[in-house]
């Protein structure tokens, strides 16, 4: 790994451009350089591993210990990753993306416009908006921040702590807090109890996935040492200045807790505002309710030489990304000639054949967490856009009254979605309350289109911005 | 509150939280150095001046917008704490747009 210090040091081309550096976006340059393709890594964030293997290469044994095996796994990645010969930039924000693959680039106050010849967008996932009431009050935060405090600051919450939702995370979560010998006050399962018969079809391929043990080793653990309330619905947060309570109902019995955290999961979603910006088009599935870049087996999206590998394509976690960044990496080598057809296919179907137990296991997560459809969209009283405070009340009046037809839309009439989150906390909210309302399938919504910048950047660093061919405010264009 | 767990790594520097000097770890995040040090409200909405704080930690919810050495609105999440940094709150006791 080539480590780069600031934007003097990019240079105007690269062969191919990961923008990521988790474990999609790792093993992808990994397998790139390998074949002696000029690859460039950008990262937002400090240090490599992307949120699943966040820290991993500071951490400490204690927080390796609390974090288990799977983030400890993360470590050889990141070495392999730091010994090969991939030119690699930290902090780097991509602001921008055109279809002809230009990049807009931000690094310490500074930006620049660089091109790749292939753009592999390996940008992961953000979890699922939560929208109950109360979610916007402080001390209500999200599973995967909690465990970002864990990972970078050796932090943990408490003394009372509730952690509410349905998903792998959330019980992964709380291993993890067991392991460090911090207390939780309780679990409230929102998983809906007919979630298991859905699931039961795809239960011998997760029974045959290496998924199945570890999942019933750790939900068993925690089971034996949290209150677990089961099939959870009706949750609200309440406070005045932060959060006090959480109100709920378990199997139909009103419950009340006071608490001085409440941590929301339900799921992660692709992250695609930037591929939606450039204009790849995008599919509605309805296994894993979210939307999906259109992409070939090779990741290649409906944009000639923009690829998309890893949580950022499909939720299949962090083994499958790996082998999905390798995957495009390979289709990538072969475009640019550094590799021939039979190595391709060769490789191609050793991949193939490794990922195949982690792909059969998926299918019985989708299905056994599938969240609570009633949270999905917001309750009345909820805010569904944080940013500029939009009731769940007055999105369903808007869209009932004045007969709403898509997010674009809605826009114009209520300003969801055009707040500094770029509607990335309430766009598929939104989408699902229209395709509700309505009648229809969220595909005949859509969703809000983005524009560059898809990240916040100052007017004085697209001023200051130069090119060959283009200067300042033109690159917006 | 949050805690830190009894770890091992100890290098720390100080930073300025609303005039106030706290030490925190190398390689926390401005906004885990809030939380850390018992700030609870990181900004107040400007749309009814709702109490915000820190919600996803990783760039997407622009919740933990803070002013970072002068500079307005920084995600607090996404910066690392550096020697001798001055975090101030966005707490707006007089809200409303004022377009």
């Amino acid at each position: 790994m080539i480590s780069l210090q600031s934007l003097m040091n990019l240079d105007d081309r690269y062969e191919l451009i990961v923008i990521g550096a988790g474990p999609a976006g790792m093993a992808a340059a990994i397998e790139a350089t390998r074949n002696g393709v000029k690859t460039l890594v950008l990262d937002e964030n400090g240090a490599i591993g992307g949120q699943i293997y966040r820290s991993i290469t500071t951490a400490t044994p204690k927080r390796l210990a609390v974090l288990g095996k799977d983030y400890a796994g993360g470590a050889e990645l990141a070495r392999t990753f730091t010994e090969s010969g991939a030119a690699y930039l930290a902090k780097a924000t991509v602001w921008r993306l055109t279809a002809d693959r230009e990049l807009g680039v931000s690094h310490d106050g500074m930006a620049k416009l660089i091109t790749g010849e292939r753009v592999l967008v390996a940008t992961g996932a953000l979890e699922r908006p939560f929208p109950i009431a109360g979610w916007t009050l402080p001390g209500v935060m999200t599973a995967g921040a909690a465990q970002i405090l864990l990972k970078a600051s050796g932090a943990v919450m408490g003394p009372k702590m509730v952690l509410a939702g349905s998903g792998p995370l959330l019980w992964l979560l709380a291993s993890q807090y067991l392991a460090a010998d911090v207390p939780l006050l309780a679990i409230l399962d929102t998983t809906p109890r007919k979630n298991v018969l859905r699931a039961i079809p795809h239960l011998p391929g997760f029974m045959a996935s290496p998924y199945f043990r570890k999942g019933l080793g750790l939900v068993t653990k925690v089971r034996r040492a949290v209150r677990v309330y089961k099939n959870v619905d009706k949750l609200r947060a309440e406070g005045s200045e932060r959060v006090e309570r959480v109100r709920f109902s378990a199997s139909g019995k009103e419950h009340s807790l006071e608490l001085d955290h409440l941590l929301l999961h339900h799921g992660v979603v692709p992250e695609m505002n930037l591929l939606r910006s450039v204009g790849c088009e995008m599919a509605w599935d309805e296994e894993q309710i979210c939307w999906h870049p259109i992409a070939s087996a090779g990741g290649e999206t409906s944009i000639p030489g923009i690829y998309v590998a890893g949580d950022g394509r499909a939720i299949y976690g962090a083994e499958l990304a790996r082998f999905g960044g390798r995957r495009a990496a390979l289709e990538i080598s072969k475009s640019l000639g550094a590799i021939d057809g039979a190595a391709f296919e060769h490789l191609c179907a050793q991949l193939e054949q490794e990922s195949r137990p982690f792909i059969r296991g998926r299918f019985f997560l989708d299905r056994m967490f599938r969240p609570r459809r009633e949270h999905l969209t917001p309750a009345h009283d909820a805010l569904v856009c944080r940013c500029e405070e939009v009731l769940g009340s007055t999105l369903h009046d808007t869209i009932f009254r004045l007969k709403v037809l898509g997010p674009n839309q809605l826009k114009a009439f209520l300003r969801s979605g055009m707040g500094p989150c770029q509607g990335r906390q309430c766009s598929l909210s939104v989408t699902q309350t229209i395709a509700k309302l309505r009648g229809v399938s969220p595909e005949d919504v859509g969703a809000y289109r983005i524009r560059p910048p898809v990240k916040p950047i100052t007017v004085g660093q697209i001023a200051n911005l130069q090119t060959r061919h283009k200067r300042g405010l033109e690159c917006l264009q | 509150m949050l805690r830190r767990l009894d770890d091992f790594s100890t290098q720390t520097v100080r930073i300025s939280i609303d005039d106030r000097t706290v030490e925190v770890q190398v390689g926390d995040s401005v906004a885990a150095a809030l939380l850390l040090s018992g700030v609870t409200t990181t900004r107040t909405t400007v749309v009814s001046g709702a109490p915000r704080a820190p919600y996803c930690m990783m760039g997407v919810c622009f919740e933990c917008l803070v002013t970072i050495d002068g500079v307005a609105n920084r995600q607090a999440c996404m910066v690392k704490v550096e020697k001798g940094m001055n975090v101030r709150t966005q707490i707006d006791r007089h809200p409303g747009r004022t377009t």
